[in-house]
């Protein structure tokens, strides 16, 4: 099969160290975008407003100032919002995205202006479908102005320490006692799996009695392909118990 | 190495924190400058916090910790590596950007009024030989009558037919103009087919519609009715096209050795100063354009129209061609 596109973007610093981003999916994009432009709706009743407003004096001018100002709403809201929000406007905050420049700099207001000002042609012939088949298919899923302007979208982490005790409580852990082979599960155990093992366990009241023995199980033999701890060592451990000892490793409590 | 979570995130967690209060006390605070010594802090924090996540990234898997510090890392990243110079409004530096981005990318232009000469030229023959082609070449409702019948009609007016609405045609102007600008700049991502199209329509239309009332020897009407925004109006869309052509270079890169990123990193101040520079332009000509253009001898005579407009073409070409010259 072929892999599927690269959900984050790595950047290496000259320090030699990799931080990645992950990149916000279109449908995201879409989500976000739907509320945004419901924002620039909410702008134009207002506008409205105003111009009714401002009719019972001068018609003329009315009609002028409805015209301009819904005009700018559109043109200027996402750049403003980009800009004074560090790459954010309403719907992106929302969805916890953020435009970042693509080699991880600081977002310059030439780029936010270029990515803004090319959705006139993203949004051709209509519903941004060459902006949208562009993100699908592009290797960043960047549209035409993200590509034009060296952007990426990238869904925010919220950047919070993790809670050890939740997940890794200070327990007696048989597999502690053989920290060779502990060091080399830690080493070997991807972030998804252990992301995973970490979600069956939060959530493993929720499920039915059936369906958790077996994600268990699976999870179990995961870990155990990775290394192979002497038989004294988890002899009495289940399926479950197991997984959870691997979390401790992983998470590194005693 | 084995790394002991609890106690790696004991001893660094402090420094973590630190680092993060700087960089949001960087993000609220913009136009702040960092004192030397804040910076050789914040190095060192970007430094450990770097070789904490590089210390992971071999020995844990541990996703909520790796997180937290790839973010850290990233936006300290962000404004230590950052060279280029932080965006603020300068008046002056903006008054100048323009005239100087647009005299930096003269061949681009030069492709952009030729393609539309080339346009004019093309409906000028075309109506020229073919005067029933008007309907397919011009479809706009204005432009069908007789050039006779429509000098008659305005020349001979006994009320303004814009009164009370010249503010919002105006308006509509603008921001038609607008559009149409922004869209051939933005058509530059087709590698400029787009922006080749639209400018060639263009010059179409205007060759058109001078063949048709100079054939019927209304030159002055035309002159008079078209100069007086028209010389603003026409260079802010032949903008717009340099900057496709702009763009479309930078997606090209013809032999240079400069990657695609880095050639559209290098043109984007440029096309923003010059995208900026038509909009304004196209708001001076909106405006000219309701309350001046529309309005024909005897109210206004032919020669002051004319007068005017040349004026206007004198000032823009004085203005690109050497505001902001060092």
């Amino acid at each position: 099969m072929k892999p599927a596109r690269p959900s984050r973007l790595s950047i290496e610093t000259p320090e030699g160290v990799v931080f990645s981003f992950e990149l916000a999916t279109p449908v995201t994009r879409a989500l976000a975008w739907s509320v945004d432009a419901a924002a620039i709706a909410l702008g134009g009743i207002l506008v409205g407003q105003i111009s009714q407003l401002v009719s019972k004096v001068n018609t003329d001018v009315a009609g002028a100032v409805s015209v301009v100002s819904y005009f700018a709403i559109q043109m200027v809201y996402a750049i403003a919002l980009e800009w004074r929000w560090r790459g954010q406007t309403i719907g992106k905050r929302l969805f916890g995205l953020r435009v970042i420049d693509v080699h991880g700099l600081r977002l310059q207001f030439p780029q936010i202006a270029m990515r803004n000002l090319l959705r006139f042609v993203d949004m051709l012939p209509f519903f941004y479908l060459v902006g949208g088949l562009t993100a699908v298919f592009s290797r960043n899923a960047q549209r035409l102005g993200d590509m034009a302007a060296n952007t990426i979208v990238t869904r925010e982490r919220k950047g919070e320490a993790p809670d050890l005790e939740q997940i890794a409580p200070a327990k007696y852990n048989s597999l502690l006692g053989q920290p060779h082979l502990a060091a080399r599960l830690r080493s070997l155990v991807t972030p998804e799996a252990a992301a995973l093992a970490v979600r069956a366990v939060t959530l493993r009241d929720g499920y039915d009695p059936r369906a958790r023995i077996a994600l268990f199980r699976e999870l179990a033999a995961h870990f155990r392909s990775l290394v192979e701890f002497p038989e004294e060592a988890v002899e009495s451990l289940t399926d479950e118990q197991y997984v959870r000892c691997v979390l401790r490793v992983i998470y590194g409590a005693g | 190495m084995i790394v002991d979570i609890p106690r790696f995130v004991a001893a660094e967690r402090p420094y973590w924190d630190e680092l993060r209060s700087m960089l949001d006390r960087m993000d609220t605070e913009p136009e702040r400058r960092l004192a030397l010594a804040e910076i050789q802090r914040l190095h060192y924090l970007y430094e450990r916090c770097s070789a904490g996540l590089a210390r992971l990234d071999t020995f844990s898997t541990n996703p909520a910790l790796r997180g937290l510090l790839e973010t850290l890392v990233a936006r300290a990243y962000s404004e230590i590596h950052e060279t280029r110079e932080p965006q603020k409004i300068r008046w002056k530096a903006i008054l100048v950007a323009f005239p100087r981005a647009f005299r930096r990318h003269m061949g681009a232009f030069r492709l952009s009024l030729g393609i539309t000469l080339l346009g004019c030229a093309f409906g000028w023959f075309a109506i020229r030989m073919d005067p029933h082609s008007k309907a397919v070449l011009m479809p706009f409702q204005g432009l069908l009558n007789s050039p006779a019948e429509r000098v008659h009609e305005e020349e001979t007016a006994k009320s303004d037919r814009l009164s009370g609405s010249k503010a919002s045609f105006s308006a509509e102007l603008m921001t038609h103009n607008i559009q149409v600008t922004v869209l051939t700049l933005a058509m530059g991502m087709t590698f400029g087919v787009g922006t080749l199209i639209l400018l060639f329509y263009n010059g179409v239309i205007l060759g058109a519609v001078a063949a048709d009332y100079i054939s019927a020897g209304f030159g002055a009407f035309l002159t008079g009715w078209l100069l007086p925004h028209g010389s603003i109006e026409i260079p802010a869309i032949l903008l717009g096209g340099q900057g496709g052509f702009i763009l479309a270079g930078a997606l090209i890169g013809w032999g240079g050795r400069a990657s695609r990123s880095e050639r559209l990193r290098a043109v984007a101040p440029d096309l923003f100063a010059i995208v900026a520079g038509a909009a304004v332009m196209l708001v001076w000509a909106g405006t000219i354009e309701a309350f001046i253009s529309q309005y024909h001898q005897p109210v206004i005579p032919y020669g002051l129209k004319i007068a005017f407009g040349a004026c206007e073409l004198v000032a823009l070409t004085a203005f690109l061609g050497w505001a902001g010259r060092e």
